[in-house]
């Protein structure tokens, strides 16, 4: 099987690792805005994580969504 | 597990601190790039799978790729202290220090290479010139490419020891033995796939220092009020016009220099000739696409500042305290350059950001060294082992030989990283004695590739009397340190300066004596130089391929995106 011919793409690999890394940091942040974590950063009151957080989210649906194998068939 | 995870959980001595989420966030990059190996390995089983990735990746791969080879953390961090300690003159490594030789890659080199069809650097100086010059340049970068990767890695342990407080010897062999395995396992493909993951974990890792820093600045002229205002009488935000004197600006170089010496012989020796880099491209699958990619990695190249020398920036304007140099640092217990980079990364990351932030800088650091040895690999088997050692084994032979060598190439690298742990005075001499061969190969494959005159005499001698001019001027200042005033034309000129001069006159004496013994040897004849020389070659036109499709058309837009960025920040 020559590579071209398989089914999954770099792109999909790199999607689900941004979604996970979405997951956790959008998580994490929730976390800390709900006052639980602790918030001993410049501009906390940003919620840098949270956003970023949700920003990993969508790039990461978006290159899972467009290289799903089941699209690639 | 517990121990290891209270050990990386406590971080005694560290910068930073990691929590759970952040250790969650390092864990899973690492499963995902072993992954990305596992899966490949099935994939590489002929020498063009495991050496050139099939000859099959898109121009974004492959010039992600290009790039990513690039970005080492020790890059990131290091031109990050630059940034703090000389201002924005550091970007000039990002841009008339790469984006020029970048397009001229792409647009004069790439054709040759690939239509030579050449596995390498050397083994294009072999078709060019033959087995000498091939030998010379095969021998000197594969030794010159472990040893560059093991100083990496210990430096890279070291950052890691000083910032999150882990003990080197972990560093060194965890991540060390994760690039031997992913490499090992599916070649070029799996370094190139795990270099473009790499690429978009830099990316997404370091963007939010900049973005947060200039919040925090009020923009780009706040930020400048506040370095005026903290580092009064000094200039650190404009690029060229403190070029005009070796002392008017803090690194003590002038535009010269920095024009002559980085921006012609040193960028394109790098991006032109140096394997590492060449390689990605070479595995591109058409020649459009080989063209593309050089420009791809160009115009995020152009970018790498934002990432990079913004936040040494924005530490001389918000950071509380000065950095010093590392020697005051140690004694003062204070912080020293190195550290602006981590130091804004605690400043604006919490928990779970902070880990995507360390991952950043881990993937910055395998990268390069998934490069290095992939490189080293793919020379060591096809010029060193099968041209001078075992000439007629089969393929799969050459493919276990590179995988070994990947092996072999990590274990070396360990044992320099260690070695360099005990004499840490190697350091200087290993990074010096690899910008010997940089310069003299560029004049040497630029002559092989423009000029049909140069012969295979002139082009080993051209190699040889350059890189001996260039040790040879080295030496010089070492022993009579008033001797810079005749390499660097300037008493006043600072180490930087003085690698630039030097690769300038190494390059000239590469060249004068190439074209010398050219004219006194007997010429190939040109039926030899089909595919190899400007003049001897069919270049595939692109008259027909519409214009935003072709490669000069998306240069001359990077070009003008240069010229742009060198105007506004003058």
């Amino acid at each position: 099987m020559s590579f071209h011919d398989s089914k999954y793409s770099i792109w999909f690999f790199t999607g689900i690792l941004l979604l996970i890394y979405g997951v956790l940091i959008t998580g994490a942040g929730i976390y800390n805005y709900s006052g639980y974590g602790s918030r001993d950063i410049v501009l906390s009151e940003l919620h840098i994580d949270l956003w970023w957080g949700l920003l990993l989210l969508v790039i990461g649906a978006i290159y899972c969504w467009f290289y799903l194998p089941a699209r690639r068939k | 597990m517990p121990s290891l995870l209270s050990f990386l959980l406590v971080a005694p001595s560290g910068l930073i601190s990691l929590g759970a989420v952040d250790l969650a966030v390092i864990a899973i990059y690492f499963v995902v790039v072993l992954a990305i190996g596992f899966w490949l390995k099935n994939q590489a089983r002929t020498g063009d799978d495991f050496f050139l990735a099939g000859r099959e990746m898109t121009a974004w791969i492959a010039g992600l790729s290009f790039l990513s080879a690039n970005l080492g953390s020790l890059e990131l961090m290091g031109w990050a202290a630059a940034a703090y300690q000389y201002g924005i003159i550091a970007s000039h490594w990002y841009w008339i220090g790469a984006i020029p030789a970048m397009l001229f890659l792409a647009l004069v080199m790439m054709p040759f290479y690939y239509i030579s069809k050449t596995h390498s650097v050397p083994g294009y100086l072999q078709l060019r010139f033959g087995e000498d010059s091939r030998a010379l340049s095969a021998v000197s970068f594969g030794f010159m490419t472990v040893l560059m990767s093991g100083i990496n890695m210990y430096s890279m342990a070291l950052v890691m020891k000083v910032v999150l407080g882990w003990d080197i010897n972990f560093s060194i062999w965890v991540s060390s033995i994760t690039v031997a395995i992913y490499v090992a396992l599916g070649g070029l493909r799996s370094a190139i796939f795990n270099e473009v993951l790499q690429f978009m974990l830099i990316w997404l890792g370091a963007l939010v220092i900049p973005i947060v820093g200039l919040l925090e600045a009020g923009g780009w002229d706040g930020m400048v009020a506040r370095i005026q205002q903290n580092w009064p009488g000094g200039d650190y935000t404009h690029a060229w016009s403190t070029l005009g004197s070796f002392t008017a600006n803090p690194m003590g170089i002038h535009w010269t220099g920095i024009v002559l010496g980085l921006g012609w012989v040193i960028s394109f020796g790098y991006w032109t000739t140096d394997f590492l880099v060449v390689q990605r491209v070479l595995s591109a699958k058409d020649l459009r696409a080989a063209k593309m990619a050089p420009i791809i990695g160009a115009s995020f190249k152009m970018m790498v500042p934002f990432i990079v020398i913004l936040p040494g920036l924005l530490g001389l304007a918000v950071l509380p305290f000065k950095l010093t140099g590392e020697d005051v640092a140690v004694a003062t217990g204070g912080h020293s350059y190195n550290e602006v980079l981590p130091l804004m990364l605690a400043r604006y990351c919490g928990p779970g950001l902070m880990g995507l932030g360390i991952t950043a800088l881990i993937a910055g650091f395998m990268s390069g060294m998934a490069g290095n040895v992939s490189a080293f690999a793919t020379v060591w088997t096809y010029d060193i082992y099968r041209a001078f050692m075992k000439k007629d084994a089969d393929d799969r032979h050459y493919v276990a030989m590179g995988r070994w060598c990947t092996i072999l190439g990590v274990l070396v690298s360990i044992g320099t990283a260690y070695l360099v742990m005990q004499f840490k005075s190697i350091m200087d001499y290993v990074q010096a004695l690899f910008s010997f061969f940089i310069a003299p190969l560029f004049g040497t494959v630029l002559l092989g590739m423009l000029w049909k005159r140069a012969t295979p005499k002139g082009g080993f001698w051209g190699l040889l009397t350059g890189t001996g001019a260039s040790i040879a001027m080295w030496a010089w200042v070492k022993a009579d340190p008033s001797a810079l005033r005749y390499i660097a034309l300037s008493p006043n000129a600072k180490d930087m300066a003085e690698n630039m001069y030097r690769a300038l006159w190494s390059w000239i004496v590469c060249v004068l004596v190439t074209v010398v013994v050219s004219y006194l040897s007997k010429p190939k004849p040109e039926s030899e130089l089909v595919g190899l020389v400007y003049g001897c070659t069919e270049i595939p036109s692109e008259a027909h391929v519409p214009l935003m499709q072709r490669p000069v058309f998306w240069a001359a837009a990077v070009a003008v995106v240069f010229l742009i960025l060198q105007i506004r920040f003058w």
